[in-house]
């Protein structure tokens, strides 16, 4: 192990420690790591987006195509070069809203143009995607050779149907309406029930991997260090 | 009553206190756990298992470190499982701080298995705009990635000489800390009839169990666990192996907070209403 990596291995364990400090009360030091994150996190993403999204997808796109065109006469080639001027004129539209109000309303076309085709696609994603497949698959039969299979497929229309119908606000929940959606309620507690749990699991996860890493990485790693020393 | 009492408002320090002691003994003394591989981990392998030598597998990046200890033992377990079975995987990521993860599971495997950048594996990189990739990788890859990570025009690279869109992927691998599963299976399943599994972490898991039962995923590996499902299908201890009695440790000591604190509320309630 050479010295930058355990260099960089103590400067992350310090930052560890420093969130985990926050478990005790807040303190200056959290404070320090996590305007430290935010910091990086956010210089990360400019340099990301300036030289894989502005210079790789825009600048040497639209130098590659125009050489091309330049060198080979080809049309498509040409074509391909200037319909990036869209996209870029689309994007400059969008910093106006940096300059006040009386030039801050031309953001509103791009955004106009980002809200209409994400929609668009949403809501066919949606039903191409979910809802409809999510449907058919409530399609189930309700006898067979397996008889817990059998149960499952009761249970799961039982569930959807009660549970769709708890969130039907129509009519009053009173009488058999009202029954079916106690049951409704009954379902959706067990996947929340469900859902806690598995947050649970998650949460303890992220806890061991860094104390794995603080354990085995940092104090294994310097151990070593200094035995090689 | 006192120490009931003590019990129902007992200083939150304590109790993170004895979680990082029950996580960090059996780390230290490095106990194994049996358990079993569910159906959803052990359908995940089975699709990769049954891939026949070169085909392509897409592994989209769709987390960062903040899900390092869940996703990351998942992508090293299937990039070892894929290179060991003579598969070609490409790397997309829809989170781009995620994407140094993704390159560094993949080279660790092909160090391990000699394989080949470009010719092996390639790192597509990340590009913005996640839905409307998804859509138009099912007419043409090279339309939203020209060039690789690294800027290397992809068509120099063999790995990618016959692949142009979701008909030549085999097997497509979202690991994810969102809804980047959904989305795939959403416009490159449902549009494209793309296989899918979803390697997630814990939290958006229990979400994904619908999409299981409907056939829109073939596998799913949910969080810790299931990464450890996958090391041991593939007989290969990972950090997720090594970190499952930590995480069972855990979830014992959690019931038993919840049990304690709803048996003392329930003995401070009954005792109050005896007083009244």
């Amino acid at each position: 192990m050479n010295f930058p990596t355990i260099l960089g291995l103590w400067i992350a364990a310090t930052l560890t420690i420093a969130i985990f400090s926050f478990l005790y009360k807040d303190n200056p030091l959290y404070k320090f790591a996590e305007h430290l994150y935010v910091g990086v996190s956010a210089a990360y993403w400019v340099i990301f987006a300036a030289k894989f999204t502005m210079e790789q997808q825009l600048i040497n796109e639209f130098s590659a195509n125009w050489h091309l065109y330049l060198d080979t006469g080809s049309r498509a080639a040409f074509w391909e070069a200037w319909i990036l001027v869209i996209p870029t004129i689309l994007g400059f539209m969008m910093l106006t809203r940096w300059f006040g109000p009386k030039v801050g309303w031309i953001s509103r076309w791009p955004i106009a143009f980002t809200i209409g085709l994400g929609t668009g696609l949403a809501i066919t994603g949606s039903i191409q995607g979910v809802q409809l497949p999510q449907v058919q698959a409530t399609f189930v039969p309700f006898w067979g050779p397996d008889l817990w299979v059998v149960v499952g497929n009761i249970l799961l229309f039982t569930g959807v149907i009660s549970s769709i119908i708890y969130f039907y606000f129509s009519k009053p929940h009173k009488g058999f309406l009202g029954g079916v959606s106690r049951v409704g309620i009954i379902f959706i507690m067990v996947s929340f029930g469900a859902a806690f749990g598995y947050t649970v699991m998650s949460r303890v996860s992220l806890l061991i991997g860094r104390l794995y890493f603080l354990v085995y990485e940092w104090i294994g790693g310097t151990i070593e260090f200094i035995k090689a020393l | 009553m006192k120490f009931v009492k003590w019990l129902t408002s007992v200083d939150r320090r304590i109790i993170f206190l004895l979680v990082i002691l029950v996580v960090l003994v059996p780390m230290l003394i490095t106990i194994s756990i049996p358990f079993e591989v569910g159906e959803p981990a052990q359908n995940a392998f089975n699709a990769m298992d049954s891939l026949p030598p070169g085909s392509v597998v897409m592994f989209s990046v769709d987390y960062d470190a903040t899900s390092y200890p869940e996703c990351h033992p998942m992508i090293v377990a299937m990039t070892h499982h894929a290179f060991k079975k003579d598969l070609k995987i490409i790397l997309v990521a829809n989170i781009a701080t995620g994407l140094p993860l993704g390159q560094e599971a993949l080279e660790r495997g092909a160090a391990e298995h000699g394989k080949e950048y470009g010719v092996d594996y390639v790192n597509l990189g990340y590009r913005p705009g996640m839905v409307a990739i998804m859509v138009g990788m099912g007419r043409e890859i090279r339309d939203f990635y020209a060039q690789d990570y690294a800027n290397a025009n992809v068509d120099s690279l063999p790995v990618m000489q016959n692949v142009h869109n979701y008909d030549d992927i085999a097997l497509l691998v979202s690991f994810a800390h969102g809804m980047q599963v959904e989305t795939w299976i959403a416009y490159a399943g449902a549009r494209f009839g793309q296989q899918i599994i979803g390697g997630v972490t814990g939290v958006v898991a229990p979400d994904l169990y619908p999409y299981l039962q409907s056939g829109q995923l073939v596998g799913l590996l949910g969080g810790l666990k299931g990464a450890s499902e996958y090391e041991s299908l593939i007989n290969r201890k990972g950090l997720a192996s090594r970190g499952m009695p930590a995480q069972s440790a855990a979830h014992i000591l959690i019931i038993l907070l919840i049990v304690i604190g709803s048996i003392s509320e329930f003995i401070i309630n009954a005792h109050s209403r005896r007083k009244k």
